[in-house]
């Protein structure tokens, strides 16, 4: 599996796994992808109390063949919600932190574009993205915000990208945006626009 | 020992604000305006005849919109090591004073969507100025108010004016307590809590939070317990190799400042791990009455916070 190497970045936040946290009275878990294989070892650890206290919304991303959601909702009865994309997860994320109170938890597991959403929306709800239990799993393909347009792209793979809404080559920094969840995309070699490095796979 | 970023100020007010309680205006020598604040700052006090030998914390009780004047609210404190005594009994109208600028490690948290606020007695004085700025800013919070009976903490009238019925006062000859739990129950998502009062208090509102789930980041206190006195000790500093005798209504922070080392420190209450130093040798017992040091830290004997803790035994070394 891959793994998030160390960054130097201060801004690049870590992702110390999930475990359960103790007192609270609802646990309130969003997953996309192979996040939900974290979700299941956590459930497989809990007892009854704990797991009628949890709420999952999963989206299955790039992982949807692999049918992970079906694994999940035995265990979850009445609780697991899966959506078809991560903006229909966000919407019902938001319903539900807005009516939550301060014995809710949060908890984020997936990819890391997913869980910088994740953190993002809850933030505005007055969370500190450091109470957020949160867990890598998955691609780590990021998610890019072109710093000329502003436009937002996920699922980035490769250290140079063409933005997909204005065309410019990017160059992918480790430059990571708390508040938008996304890695700063900056146009390569501004002098000459024709001398564009060849794009590696560093984010599988 | 004047520090070279203090501040001269002079005592342009007394007033008596509740039993044993005082308040203290303090105006610049120069009639300069004093730096800004924001509620939950404190400021050192240089204290005692003896060219303010003490140095003690005090929390900022006034306006943080007043530039000209800083106000502190002291309690007579029964076991007090001469600081309060010194300002109740020796600190007279026109008196000039050694004071640091304001530091604050009891900030409010700018995000925060609800604040609720618990005072302790004295423990309100952080309150006052927060209150203030909580309305400026149109922030939703609410206080709670603990005391022993009727007027025996100060404020109480002035904040009825201010906070309506958002202030809810807990009479403890009453029989009324704070039910933490219930308290903190129900409260909205970005909420944050605020303690500022007795061991007990605090203690008991980080018990109630964890119960409920909350998280730590949400939960702010500030433990105002002054280092406690004892036996005077004598400490050898390897670096800047001085002996230095350490008196028994002294700190060792306020031992190693008074003889010229400027040794670093911040809240002086044993809770932000400014003032911590190594330890090289310690032939006796290290006592910590900190909140910082982890129960490994203490008993690995390698460092000790010199605000509030002290050492008892033949010889202590520094790594100073
Ligand atoms: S000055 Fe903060 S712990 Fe000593």
């Amino acid at each position: 599996m891959p793994t998030i190497p160390p960054s130097l970045y201060k801004s690049r936040p870590v992702y110390p796994g999930l475990s359960w946290i103790a007192g609270a009275r609802r646990h309130l878990i969003t997953a996309d992808g192979e996040g939900a294989l974290a979700v299941l070892e956590l459930l497989n650890s809990a007892d009854q109390e704990t797991r009628n206290r949890a709420i999952l919304l999963y989206t299955p991303g790039g992982s949807k063949q692999l049918g992970h959601g079906a694994k999940l909702a035995p265990l979850l009865p009445g609780a697991c919600h899966e959506f078809p994309s991560i903006e229909t997860l966000l919407f019902r994320l938001n319903v539900e932190l807005t009516r939550a109170n301060m014995s809710t938890r949060l908890y984020a597991t997936g990819t890391e574009g997913f869980m910088g959403q994740v953190i993002a929306l809850a933030q505005g709800h007055g969370v500190n993205p450091l109470s957020v239990k949160t867990e890598h799993r998955g691609s780590l393909a990021r998610r890019v915000q072109c710093v000329h347009c502003k436009g937002f792209m996920d699922g980035v793979t490769t250290s140079i990208v063409a933005c997909s809404h204005c065309g410019i080559s990017l160059f992918v920094r480790d430059h990571y945006s708390r508040r938008l969840g996304a890695f700063q995309g900056v146009i390569v070699n501004a002098e000459v626009a024709e001398e564009i490095p060849a794009a590696e796979e560093l984010y599988p | 020992m004047i520090h070279a970023h203090d501040i001269r100020v002079r005592v342009t007010a007394i007033e008596e604000v509740a039993p044993r309680t005082k308040r203290f205006r303090l105006q610049a020598v120069d009639s300069s305006h004093l730096p800004q604040f924001a509620g939950g700052a404190h400021i050192t006090v240089a204290l005692g005849d003896d060219d303010g030998a003490l140095r003690n914390p005090y929390t900022l009780s006034g306006s943080p919109q007043d530039r000209v004047g800083y106000e502190i609210t002291v309690l007579r404190a029964a076991d007090s090591r001469g600081g309060s005594a010194f300002l109740h009994e020796q600190v007279v109208l026109g008196q000039e004073v050694s004071i640091s600028a304001p530091i604050n490690l009891f900030p409010i948290n700018a995000l925060g969507r609800r604040h609720v606020l618990l005072a302790g007695g004295i423990g309100i004085t952080p309150f006052m100025p927060i209150t203030e700025q909580l309305i400026d800013l149109s922030q939703k919070f609410e206080l709670h108010y603990a005391m022993r009976s009727d007027g025996a903490a100060p404020y109480e009238t002035l904040l009825r004016s201010r906070l309506g019925h958002r202030l809810h006062v807990y009479r403890s000859d009453l029989r009324e307590r704070i039910n933490l739990e219930s308290l903190l129950e129900g409260q909205p998502l970005g909420t944050h809590l605020y303690v500022c009062g007795p061991e007990r208090l605090i203690d008991g509102a980080i018990n109630a939070g964890k119960a409920l789930g909350w998280p730590g980041e949400n939960i702010h206190f500030e433990r105002f317990a002054g280092p406690p006195p004892g036996d005077p000790f004598e400490v050898r500093l390897a670096k800047s190799s001085k002996a230095i005798a350490v008196g028994q209504h002294q700190t060792l922070l306020e031992a190693l400042e008074r003889a010229g080392v400027e040794p670093p420190s911040l809240c002086r209450g044993g809770a932000c791990g400014q003032c911590e130093i190594p330890v090289i040798k310690a032939d006796g017992e290290l006592l910590h009455y900190d909140h910082f040091l982890s129960e490994e830290a203490r008993s690995s004997g390698r460092s000790i916070m010199t605000c509030v803790s002290r050492f008892k035994g033949r010889e202590l070394v520094l790594d100073f």
